[in-house]
């Protein structure tokens, strides 16, 4: 348990944010959150999106119906970013 | 090392207002942050500088102190030092920071002027997951054919990782917590390895499978035969059918390059014959040639 989860309390206090930011970033569908025995955890794969989001949020006072739209698009970047470079591979073909 | 101006990076007068100063730095954040330019290390060192010109010019203190000495920074110390031995009475207690976050976000130049990291910075938050790190690793074509151990040294520390066989140009492993250390009981975060791969071979690679092309000589293309030919792993002996065209295309099943994670399997290597043919014939081979020709006519 300790290894693949992080309770939500722990990620919060050392944040310095509330523990209802996290909950409304799973409202927003932003990260998942899983609860056992009445007990929130953020899973440990989720945190460098969880604190992606709170950069984004505090350093450009971002919104996040914002930090929404913003993570969807970097999504599709990094998928156009890696079929530029299959497609940069393929055309070594005919250098 | 070089005076830096604050001001001009935020594209700000010496007179701007604080409500100014966050504005011209919301601005440029939001064009240069790391996390909406991803593997962008130009914009990367553009965040940092107006980073810390932020937390400078934000300041009150800190932009008191800079705004005092400008271009005589480096005389700055000295000046502080004759002051307070002059103000005795008052004793500092002076402010001790925990530095929560990556050693080096902030420029010679800040570290010399403010000391440390100049503390809790409003936008560089303590982290709780240690930072990931990135590293570019250069391979042969050869070296990535089979799976083999590699040491890397990231941030002074060695670390031995295997890398598997099939990895392509360009693709991006991670290493779970090799990254910097986490805070507050926080996992450490990851390294990224994106690997370069340079290909010194006489194959063209698309993902799993090989593409070369092999001379052939005009009588066995026309005769058929047998020939060597080079794979990746050493030399086979091919078939020639009779009556081969310039440009055919065969496949061999199995020799192309293995496959990412994937035990025993291969791709496939596929050969275009370029068919050679003859020069300096002799005035017989020119004679029989046309002979030859005769016979189509």
């Amino acid at each position: 348990m300790e290894q693949e989860y992080i309770l939500i309390t722990d990620f919060c206090t050392s944040h310095n944010i509330e523990t209802h930011f996290v909950m409304e970033l799973y409202e927003y569908g932003l990260v998942d959150v899983v609860v056992k025995e009445n007990i929130h955890y953020l899973p440990i794969q989720q945190l460098p999106k969880a604190e992606k989001i709170l950069r984004l949020h505090s350093d450009l006072d971002i919104n996040l119906e914002g930090i929404a739209v913003i993570t969807r698009l970097l999504n599709r970047m990094e998928k156009m970013q890696n079929e530029i470079t299959q497609l940069k591979n393929k055309l070594d073909l005919y250098k | 090392m070089k005076f830096i101006d604050y001001y001009k990076i935020l594209g700000l007068d010496k007179s701007a207002s604080q409500s100014e100063i966050k504005k011209a730095y919301r601005k440029l954040a939001r064009k240069h942050h790391p996390d909406v330019n991803p593997n962008d290390k130009e914009a990367e060192k553009k965040f940092k500088e107006i980073n810390e010109a932020n937390e400078v010019l934000s300041d009150p203190e800190k932009r008191k102190k800079y705004d005092k000495y400008g271009k005589d920074w480096e005389h700055a110390e000295e000046f502080e030092k004759a002051r307070a031995s002059q103000q005795s009475a008052y004793g500092g207690g002076g402010q001790s920071y925990s530095q929560n976050y990556g050693e080096h976000d902030f420029s010679d130049f800040f570290e010399s002027m403010f000391g440390g990291s100049g503390g809790f910075s409003q936008s560089g938050k303590a982290r709780f997951r240690g930072q990931d790190l990135n590293a570019e690793l250069k391979l042969h074509l050869r070296d990535v054919y089979t799976a083999h151990k590699q040491t890397l040294n990231v941030n002074g520390k060695n670390i031995r990782i295997t890398v598997p066989a099939g990895i392509e140009n360009g693709q991006t492993i991670k290493i779970s917590g090799h990254g910097g250390p986490g805070h507050q009981g926080g996992p450490k975060g990851d390294l990224y390895i994106t690997f370069g791969i340079i290909n010194d071979t006489d194959f063209k690679r698309d993902g799993n499978n090989l593409y070369t092309s092999v001379d052939l000589d005009l009588y066995t293309a026309l005769l058929g035969g047998e020939i060597m030919v080079n794979t990746f792993d050493g030399q086979v002996k091919l078939k020639v059918k009779p009556e081969t065209q310039n440009g055919t295309k065969i496949k061999l099943k199995g020799k192309g390059f293995p496959v990412y994670k994937k035990t025993d399997a291969y791709g496939d290597l596929y050969i275009t014959y370029n068919i050679v043919t003859p020069t300096n014939l002799t005035a017989k081979e020119k004679e029989l040639l046309k002979e030859l020709a005769n016979q189509r006519k």
